[in-house]
């Protein structure tokens, strides 16, 4: 038998063996430290997110006495989420839903431009795993150490080293699910209460969940999330077309890939020198060589890898480059193909994106931090006085949204000589009724309403609640009815 | 069973043997972790049947070993409401209306419990929102029999109208058609005056000066020379466009025949002081209050 069909009957009992089982052993990854342009911008962008998600929420911003002085608060207990100059109340939730609908929407555009580049440098599942690599590098070694030690029997020197690692990576993780907790509450107050035991039961539960997430995500489970738990990679494949810049192996330079020395009169060789540097350097472990893949986060350490190998075999850089379908197959004829960012699809995006920009700034900009709403009584509809004249009681909310208490007077139109009361207030009824709405509050209260339209044909009419703050003159309008018997008119007989 | 498997060229693997619309899908294994994790929520499903109450046995069920019980939970909040409520109602006992109505919370606590306890209690006759039936006032319009201040309202929902009670508000009015003291065709007469100088039905060219002559000896003792009533006695104000047993001229001949005296139970036997007075504030606000 020759050595290539050995080599051929032994893959293909492998592949059967595989095959016959329904579940699939983990093959454990080593990923080989790596050094280059690549590398740089990724650790740069691993520090500037790591940095934001920790600093921020220690960052102070003053509202006034009595009001949380934390920059970024998302307060569950008060219902109000803060965002620096911002404050969104549980009804401006849909702003919410807008700046997630811009996210996927961004997301999608930088996908149909770049691939998966938010899978590479930003994911939270990426930028911690890299970290958690980082410190397992620094402990145990790189790849071919750490492969050695795990292969041989425990020894101390192993053990210490577990110990250690795993020490750093729960300190993080614990420091990451702290951190998380601080954007719900005020950071310094529940630090300190975390430590003398003082904090909410729910402080403690979602600290130590978290903590064990991130160790259990960026620790253990790794390049499993992105392959087999998260949805993105499945999807992304409707984003990508072959204008998409992606991480791409130059087939028709590197191939056919050969070990050696390029020397002359030698069967022709490509580009490639079978390195496996690429595969090795690899943080979910594929070979890029195989092409665009489920596995591949667009991370783009292969290219820093290559790049190494070919300066040193003295070849052009970039055997491994960031590049479209399109212009590979172009190369690949000898022809040249222009770069197209500006397709339909992205066209599609940037419109979305733009429409979505604009009418959510239109939006947070022309808000309202007034509010009135105005509920009818239903039992009784209306209330027939003893001199024929008729009363309605209503239940209205002010909502004041802004950071200081207002004064309001309160009246109604269309309804001539109408008499307003608050029900537990002062019962002389009078054409205006004066309010105090405290900041950041709604104030409720039952209204009675007192008046003798001149007719109510069809039992009821409608009428304007209108609200004015009177320091800065703003109003709001609220449309009701006032109703009565039908045929009513004026109480005589 | 799937037929058409085939092997892969490119991963060496078989494909699940299905096809749709030309695309194959791969027959790739789970990953052995998934399959643990499988396990482990057994496991866990196990713990928590040992834990809690779980496990049907004929007459009884497994209790669990930590003695999990959802109405002690219940129970125990209640309990904890309870005592909670306990605070505010002791407050709305001892304080005055105007202390109360002083303290936003404490109102609002008040309002609460008297809302409650006006649907509960008083709703049946007086309707909802106090907005009164044939026979029983409407609350919400504010045309007292007896008064309308907090006061009033207190003393008249804790003893009640002609309910027995020894504080209880009574007042009887003559039976001038059954007992004989008005003949019927005088009371059609005083009916028709009643009902065009006080109810408002007036026609034109009618003379009701025998009705007039009537009321003024027999009624305004209590209904007041204009009909506008009199709280102390309990007799109510005529000249009005709302009547406790409606507008028709036929119930004035009824009530001045033989009076209906509606009775309203003391609630001081089943409501305490302080519940109460939360429903005197919630009454006072519906609209009347005076």
């Amino acid at each position: 038998m020759s050595r290539i069909s050995k080599v051929e009957s032994r893959l293909r009992t492998e592949q059967d063996a595989v095959q016959d089982h329904l579940y699939a052993n983990r093959l454990r990854i080593y990923p080989k430290s790596v050094r280059g342009k690549v590398r740089t911008i990724k650790w740069a962008i691993l520090i500037a997110c790591l940095t934001i998600y920790y600093v921020l929420p220690w960052v102070r911003w003053y509202r006034g006495p009595n009001q949380p002085g934390q920059a970024v608060l998302l307060d569950l207990s008060t219902e109000r989420f803060y965002f620096f100059g911002l404050e969104l109340w549980p009804q401006d939730i849909w702003l919410l839903a807008g700046i997630l609908i811009m996210a996927a929407v961004s997301l999608f555009l930088v996908t149909s431009l770049m691939g998966r580049v938010w899978c590479g440098y930003t994911c939270p599942q990426t930028v911690w795993t890299d970290l958690f690599m980082w410190i397992e590098r620094e402990i145990e070694g790189d790849r071919n150490e750490r492969m050695t030690r795990d292969a041989a029997p425990l020894n101390a020197d192993t053990i210490w080293k577990k110990f250690l690692k795993h020490g750093i990576w729960l300190t993080i993780a614990f420091w990451t699910g702290g951190a998380w907790i601080m954007y719900f509450v005020d950071a310094p107050t529940v630090t300190v209460d975390f430590w003398i035991g003082d904090a909410a039961t729910p402080v403690y539960v979602f600290t130590g969940l978290f903590t064990l997430t991130t160790y259990g995500l960026a620790g253990w489970a790794r390049e499993q999330v992105c392959t087999y738990m998260c949805p993105w990679p499945r999807f992304q494949a409707a984003m990508l077309d072959d204008q998409s810049f992606t991480v791409t192996y130059q087939a028709w330079r590197g191939e056919p890939r050969a070990r050696g020395k390029r020397v002359e009169g030698a069967p022709t060789a490509g580009d490639c020198v079978d390195c496996s540097l690429c595969v090795t350097v690899c943080p979910t472990g594929i070979d890029i060589r195989d092409g665009i893949q489920l596995e591949c986060i667009n991370c783009g350490l292969c290219m820093d890898a290559c790049d190494h190998v070919m300066e040193r075999t003295g070849q052009a850089k970039g055997l491994i480059t960031w590049d479209t379908l399109a212009r590979q197959a172009a190369k690949k004829l000898g022809k040249h193909e222009p770069i197209r960012f500006l397709r339909p699809r992205t066209l599609i995006y940037v419109s979305a994106l733009t429409i979505a920009v604009i009418g959510l700034t239109t939006a947070l900009l022309t808000r309202s931090t007034l509010g009135l709403s105005v509920l009818r009584d239903r039992a009784p509809l209306f209330v027939p006085l003893a001199d024929g004249s008729l009363r309605n009681g209503y239940t209205l909310k002010i909502v004041n949204k802004s950071q200081t208490n207002g004064a309001f007077d309160l009246s109604i139109s269309g309804l001539p000589d109408a008499k307003l009361a608050v029900a537990e207030g002062d019962p002389t009824p009078s054409s205006t009724v004066h309010v105090l709405g405290s900041s950041d509050e709604v104030k409720t209260f039952r209204l009675l309403v007192t008046a003798r339209p001149a007719a109510l044909t069809d039992g009821s009419q409608p009428v304007d609640f209108i609200l004015r703050d009177t320091a800065t003159g703003a109003q709001t309008v609220y449309h009701s009815v006032f109703m009565g018997p039908v045929g009513y008119s004026g109480g005589a007989h | 069973m799937p037929t058409k498997i085939e092997k892969d060229a490119v991963s060496g693997r078989d494909t699940t043997g299905h096809e749709w619309d030309g695309i194959k899908e791969l027959d790739t294994p789970l990953p052995k972790w998934w399959l643990y994790t499988f396990y482990a929520c057994i496991g866990i499903a196990f713990v928590i049947f040992f834990l809690y109450p779980s496990i049907p046995y004929g007459p009884g069920y497994w209790h669990g070993v930590l003695g999990y019980s959802q109405r002690k939970m219940v129970d125990a909040e209640v309990a904890k409401l309870t005592a909670i409520r306990k605070v505010s109602l002791d407050k709305i006992g001892s304080l005055s209306f105007e202390q109360i109505k002083a303290d936003p919370q404490l109102l609002e606590v008040a309002m609460t419990d008297g809302r409650i306890t006006f649907a509960e209690n008083c709703q049946p006759c007086h309707g909802a929102g106090g907005g009164g039936h044939i026979g029983y006032p409407a609350l919400a319009a504010g045309s007292w029999l007896w008064g309308g201040t907090l006061d009033d309202i207190q003393q008249t929902v804790t003893h009640g109208i002609r309910s027995g009670d020894d504080d209880a508000r009574n007042s009887a009015m003559p039976h001038f058609g059954a007992d004989g003291l008005l003949k019927p065709a005088e009371i059609q007469q005083v009916a028709d005056f009643v009902w065009s100088n006080f109810y408002g039905h007036k026609t034109e060219g009618q003379d009701t000066s025998a009705g007039a002559k009537i009321f003024a000896e027999n009624c305004i003792a209590c209904h007041g020379e204009n009909g506008e009533g009199n709280r102390v006695v309990g007799a109510p104000r005529l000249n009005s466009h709302i009547h406790l047993y409606g507008d028709a001229r036929e119930t004035i001949v009824a009530q001045v025949t033989l009076p209906r005296q509606g009775v309203m139970p003391n609630w001081n036997h089943r409501l305490d002081p302080a519940t109460i007075k939360a429903v005197t504030l919630y009454v006072h606000a519906l609209g009347g209050g005076e």
